[in-house]
């Protein structure tokens, strides 16, 4: 038995360990020698060329106006959605009328959930081709509503402008994350006691202090990962940016990971476009890290 | 004297909760169905008047999306590499998951956090390095190629997430098993695997999805001459816009949308329930 066990153990273990090894494994670790390097893939020869890919990188304007981009997004994509989510999750559960039986949620709070999660089971690709043409200048479904209304003076060539096309992106962005936490939130307050809010609300207490002063609190686990994985879709940002503006006009809404694929993709500065990945790696995991320590407060256990 | 409810104040409270939560439905809802409306529209209803109504449903764009602009060989391709990817990734995500969960042996632990650190790195950083390793094995624009990758990728969340179901399902159950001679194998796959069907639904949901919607990895992956006729659906659908604005094909566009927008949704209306908890599963830890 003891021999069969360890065939087992390794028959079940090598064919995922070697799969993964080839396809995520290597690739992550050559992509640090990579960065060393500089590489065009014009010649399978290349130098070692230390950090000089680095220190370029500090002096590029491009990459510094692309990540002026991703720090806006870092900032107001999370606050944002998370707020948002937060208001109309506490509404579906404990915003209905509260009169003989208690704190209840609103009615027709399950078709609320549903329709709120629709843009979470959409791809990027359709989500990003989708809100293009609802910003087209004649076309779009933005300025024919603002025409309809009578209000022709706010119809804008939205992603024909510097100064909006970036906005808009990240309106979109916002579009299509908030109802996947309004979910998250709403399940996770399933676990708050109604009566909490019950006495709270007989002591006098406002909508919007319970809101702040129990809810939040409470869900605080919840909101710290909601913060973590808006922050990591925030330094991404690529395929939505992509799609919509391909960073124009005139870099006006570039971002990192843009910047990253188009360095490789287009202009075979394979060297180059690693040391991008490896700056966004550390990005990534200090803004995790020091999100998650700037929010860390005590634990409330019920 | 009857008392009364306090309507007053929740009565305002109510109307005010109902019109923002009305107002996110809305807009939620309008552009998908705004893309529905427009597949049926001509070119130049839907130039001229955003909003209105097609005059009649033509259903002849959506044939010439799917044939002409090639939507359907695009819808084809995506289920082939999306359903080697889902079969693959289950059964190697639920094979090392299992071993990982339920037989100690040396460096068992240091192997489950080898998987489960990859979800802290970004896609990106893997991007160039992946595109020539994918090269060098000839696999460049190839179904095959992009079901190896995607599985690849979904690795470190499958087994994280199945390692953490297996430790909970009850030992008892293994014990007499193998008390009656049953061998590892049959362990697994008739008693183990059955008993971890809700585990395994959750987390094939959220793969179908993560597949289906994949994006980065088939732009990098499938380029080249004659890569056009491998192409997934959500690769094809961007350049569709920029090819159909060039011919000025919107109503075959829009067309394209629906088509590729429709069974994701269906889907989901259908297994809403379980969509969701699959979904954001990844999110509650």
């Amino acid at each position: 038995m003891r021999h069969g066990r360890r065939l087992f153990v390794f028959t079940f273990l090598v064919p995922p360990l070697a799969l993964y090894a080839v396809f995520v494994l290597s690739p992550y670790l050559q992509a640090f020698q990579i960065s060393l390097t500089n590489w065009r893939g014009l010649s399978p020869t290349y130098e070692y060329v230390g950090p000089e890919n680095f220190t370029r990188l500090l002096h590029d304007h491009y990459v510094w106006n692309a990540l002026k981009n991703n720090a806006i997004i870092l900032v107001a994509l999370p606050i944002i959605t998370i707020v948002l989510a937060l208001f109309f999750a506490s509404m579906l559960s404990v915003g209905g009328q509260s009169g003989k039986a208690g704190v209840r949620g609103v009615r027709g709070a399950a078709f609320y959930r549903i329709v709120y999660f629709f843009p979470q089971v959409l791809s990027v690709a359709i989500i990003g081709v989708l809100w293009k043409e609802v910003y087209a200048p004649r076309s779009g479904m933005l300025n024919g509503f603002l025409r309809g209304i009578g209000l022709d003076g706010l119809a804008k060539p939205w992603l024909g402008d510097p100064d909006l096309a970036f906005w808009c992106v990240l309106a979109v962005m916002v579009w299509s994350n908030v109802g996947f936490y309004v979910v998250l939130f709403n399940a996770a307050m399933q676990s708050i006691p109604r009566e909490i809010y019950e006495a709270a609300l007989l002591d006098g207490a406002e909508r919007g202090e319970t809101l702040r002063k129990i809810t939040v609190p409470l869900l605080w686990d919840t909101i710290q990962v909601a913060w973590v994985y808006l922050a990591i879709l925030a330094i991404d940002a690529f395929a939505i940016v992509q799609i919509i503006t391909e960073g124009g006009p005139g870099n006006s809404s570039d971002v990192i990971g843009l910047r990253l694929y188009g360095d490789a993709m287009n202009e075979s500065k394979f060297g180059y476009a690693s040391a991008i990945g490896v700056a966004m790696f550390f990005l990534t995991l200090s803004i995790a890290v020091v999100s998650l320590r700037m929010t860390r407060r005590d634990r409330i256990e019920l | 004297m009857r008392r009364r409810a306090p309507r007053g104040r929740f009565g305002v409270v109510n109307a005010f909760s109902h019109t923002f939560l009305v107002g996110w439905a809305v807009l939620t809802t309008f552009p998908l169905v705004w893309a529905l409306v427009s597949s049926f529209k001509d070119d130049r209803e839907i130039l001229t008047s955003a909003w209105s109504l097609p005059a009649k449903l033509r259903f002849d764009n959506w044939v010439r999306a799917w044939t002409e602009a090639n939507i359907g060989r695009y819808f084809l391709n995506t289920a082939v590499v999306v359903s080697g990817a889902l079969v693959l990734t289950m059964l190697l995500g639920a094979m090392a998951a299992y071993v990982l969960a339920r037989y100690t042996f040396k460096f068992s632990r240091t192997i489950y956090f080898v998987f489960v650190g990859g979800m802290m790195f970004p896609v990106f950083l893997a991007l160039v390095p992946l595109f020539f390793v994918v090269k060098n094995l000839g696999l460049l624009s190839t179904h095959l190629g992009l079901i190896l990758v995607y599985t690849a990728y979904s690795l470190p969340f499958t087994v994280f997430f199945l390692t953490a179901f297996f430790r909970t399902l009850p030992s008892e159950v293994a014990e007499a098993a193998m008390v009656d001679g049953c061998s590892h194998w049959g362990l697994f796959f008739r008693i183990m695997l059955p008993m971890a069907r809700p585990g395994l639904i959750s987390v094939g949901i959220f793969n179908l999805l993560g597949h289906w919607n994949q994006y980065v990895l088939p732009i990098v992956l499938m380029q080249g001459q004659g890569a056009e006729r491998k192409w997934v659906l959500t690769q094809g659908l961007t350049a569709l816009t920029i090819n159909q604005g060039y011919a000025g094909d919107y109503s075959a566009l829009f067309a394209g949308m629906a088509i590729a927008m429709l069974p994701v949704l269906i889907l989901y209306l259908v297994f809403q329930r379980q969509v969701q908890s699959g979904l954001t599963a990844g999110h509650l830890k």
